[in-house]
């Protein structure tokens, strides 16, 4: 009974936090709701027996990648910018519509699979180490070796192409882009 | 104990939300943010699954979701700071060179 009113706390929060998060003009507040509804989607993860990959959640989205954009948020000043749709009506509804289509085709697919009662259950009983920081890190460095040596490449181009992309260049022209 | 259909449509939703954020939303900040919203309800269905087939394989697709995201964050942002730089603007609507 517990869990599932923290499942369906949890899922509240999250859904408010995303919609809020859309919906705000100050995109300083906008950054602060996706915390929330990623500090609630942790909760989700460490109920379904993710510790590590939860609390990696908080550190890494809510600690680093969040913090990054405040960052950016900080660094252009947006004052004066206005962000009003300005096209016609009907294409506003549209767009809501579209994605409200898109959800609807979710749902019809999670309908299709066909949750049986046995097999859309979550296992009943699992190791009591799953999901923690060993036996995660044990698959990590063994079964995933390569891909994971690869993300540190990946990353590495990410940092060269970021810095190459921000830098001020002297010499080139200003206007064009 | 909840079904996990349940953890499917949330997942769902969310991607749903961050797919009308792209869409309807001009600030880039806000569309970029809406991408990471999406990745996030993929890696919640990719947990819910790891959950029920009772493998952590899933675990490891979430953490280099997580590597990729966070690549994708500082080359996106770094865009983002190099447009602003030349256009004075983050307003999607605003960037309409290929268009002319």
């Amino acid at each position: 009974m517990l869990e599932v009113l923290i499942f369906y706390f949890s899922a509240l929060v999250a859904i408010a936090g995303a919609v809020l998060m859309i919906v705000q003009r100050n995109p300083v507040a906008s950054v602060l709701y996706l915390i929330l509804s990623l500090a609630a989607q942790a909760v989700l993860y460490i109920q379904l027996s993710a510790l590590f990959i939860g609390a990696l959640l908080i550190i890494v989205y809510a600690g680093a990648i969040l913090v990054l954009f405040l960052f950016v948020i900080m660094l252009l000043n947006l004052r004066g910018e206005h962000f009003e749709d300005k096209g016609p009506r009907l294409g506003r509804a549209t767009k809501y519509a579209l994605s409200v289509l898109f959800f609807a085709e979710f749902v019809v697919i999670i309908k299709e699979l066909a949750f049986t009662e046995r097999a859309g259950m979550l296992a009943a009983e699992t190791a009591a180490d799953f999901g923690g920081v060993e036996p995660v890190a044990e698959l990590l460095y063994t079964k995933y070796l390569y891909p994971f040596e690869l993300t540190s490449v990946l990353l590495l181009v990410a940092v060269v192409g970021a810095v190459l992309m921000a830098k001020r260049e002297k010499t080139a022209r200003q206007e064009d882009i | 104990m909840i079904p996990i259909a349940h953890y499917l449509i949330l997942s769902a939703l969310l991607f749903a939300i961050g797919t009308a954020g792209v869409i309807v939303t001009r600030n880039l900040i806000i569309i970029f943010m809406s991408i990471e919203l999406m990745l996030n309800a993929a890696n919640l269905a990719i947990v819910a699954f790891s959950r029920q087939l009772n493998l952590m394989d899933g675990h490891v697709y979430v953490f280099l979701i997580m590597a990729v995201a966070a690549a994708e964050a500082a080359v996106g942002l770094a865009i983002i700071i190099a447009i602003f730089r030349n256009r004075e603007s983050i307003n999607a609507d605003r960037f309409n060179l290929l268009k002319r």
